[in-house]
């Protein structure tokens, strides 16, 4: 089932000598279950491309679909309802609520789709557990180092059953050992029924996905096509 | 890729059969650097010769191996050896890129794009294999992934470079790059 469905997107920003096309009709497709990672230099348009997958910046010209739903023919209210459910965002910086324990983030993001307090401290708790965080559920962001506080992050993004995950450089501030740990959870997901979009200008981690999809200047530049399996590695190292 | 401080590593644990050795060293590196028998033996006869180590018939006939004082010597002087980097590697891609750039025919960018696909869906395979190294437990050879991870992450990185510097290059002097770059800091400034 295809989740995300981007179509010859185009975004151009200012006009006449100032004009910028950040982005210069580019399609992809993401599948449920399907982990697609986006690389390229600064400015090739990894982020826009993000920025309209997940509905907070609208193409120029061609459609953003989710869910086969054009996101254009949604007003702002219809809108921010199909992002707020479908659509989990990670970035960076974990951006955890201090004052809020681990399980309280999580279950926020529940309560804000509408699940009762109760239920919802219950998902929280059964979806840290889901993902090893069951230590930490009751720590506040501040007793979590980064790696963990980033898992928390991503625990809050699929809540609810969150069909898209968008993540931009989620492992930009961690160590090599827990940006490992961030991208195996990001594979859980995915091996989960989560579409996944990650930004990345780290090719070990872009490595995780299924596919790779290179930009450069807001065009696509090539992808990694279907997998052959490690046998094709292993021959080559031989 | 030394056999004969690997062999020596192997028997450090207890002495071995020739065949199982080979057994033992193919099973530590998942397969990936096949042993001939005859390199096993070959070698086996030099550590022999060389006093690392010693060999003695069992029951059945065949030649048992054991480590002597000198070949844990040997083995303790590798591990505290660091391995030795070429200053210059002969390496294919960056031979190829040098005859690439001086035909004048050769679409550059072209042979740089191909191999990065390439290159990452190699590192995609080693990422694979990671992932079931780490479900395993097996972190001698999740090591050894991961080093083959770095390497590849490393070409990558050098093809984005030999990119870059292709497209400056290229670029009429006083030109500035036609970047998206207000795009890339309206989505810093909104957090993505």
């Amino acid at each position: 089932m295809t989740v995300l469905e981007i179509d010859r997107a185009a975004r151009v920003y200012g006009s006449g000598r100032l004009r910028v096309t950040a982005l210069d009709g580019v399609s992809l497709r993401v599948g449920a279950g399907e982990f697609v990672a986006l690389m390229g230099p600064s400015g090739s348009g990894k982020s826009t491309l993000l920025r309209l997958a997940g509905g907070l910046d609208r193409p120029t010209s061609g459609q953003v679909r989710l869910a086969g739903r054009d996101l254009a023919s949604l007003d702002e209210a219809g809108l921010a309802a199909v992002l707020r459910r479908q659509i989990g965002f990670v970035f960076q910086e974990a951006n955890l609520l201090a004052g809020l324990t681990a399980a309280e983030n999580v279950a926020l993001a529940l309560e804000l789709d509408g699940v009762k307090p109760k239920a919802a401290h219950a998902g929280a708790h059964g979806l840290l557990d889901s993902l090893g965080l069951g230590a930490v559920r009751g720590r506040f962001p501040a007793q979590l180092s980064g790696g963990e506080q980033q898992r928390v992050a991503i625990a809050r993004a699929v809540a609810g059953g969150r069909t898209l995950l968008l993540a931009d450089e989620p492992t930009g501030a961690l160590d090599a050992l827990t940006g490992e740990s961030v991208m195996s959870l990001l594979h859980q997901r995915a091996a989960a029924g989560c579409a996944i979009v990650l930004a990345t200008h780290n090719v070990r981690h872009a490595a995780w996905a299924d596919r790779v999809v290179f930009l450069d200047d807001g065009r696509l530049a090539g992808e990694t096509g279907p997998q052959a399996g490690p046998e094709c590695l292993l021959g080559t190292v031989r | 890729m030394s056999v004969r401080h690997s062999l020596l590593a192997l028997l450090s644990g207890g002495a071995m059969h020739g065949y199982g050795l080979k057994t033992e060293f193919e099973a530590a590196t998942a397969d990936v650097w096949p042993l001939n028998v005859g390199q096993v033996y070959t070698t086996l006869g030099r550590l022999e010769r060389d006093g690392l180590v010693t060999a003695e018939a069992d029951a059945e006939g065949q030649k048992v191996y054991e480590i002597t004082g000198s070949g844990r010597d040997e083995l303790r002087h590798w591990f505290e050896t660091p391995v030795p980097r070429e200053v210059v590697p002969r390496q294919e891609l960056a031979i190829k890129l040098v005859f690439a750039m001086r035909s004048g025919t050769a679409d550059v960018a072209a042979v740089l794009q191909r191999q990065r696909v390439a290159t990452v869906r190699a590192l995609q395979d080693v990422t694979r294999l990671k992932a079931a190294a780490e479900s395993s437990g097996d972190l001698a050879w999740l090591l050894m992934l991961d080093g083959l991870a770095f390497q590849g992450e490393a070409e990558v990185r050098w093809l984005d470079l030999c990119q870059a510097r292709l497209a400056q290059a290229q670029r009429p002097a006083g030109q500035a790059p036609q970047r998206a770059e207000p795009a890339e800091r309206a989505a810093e400034r909104s957090g993505l």
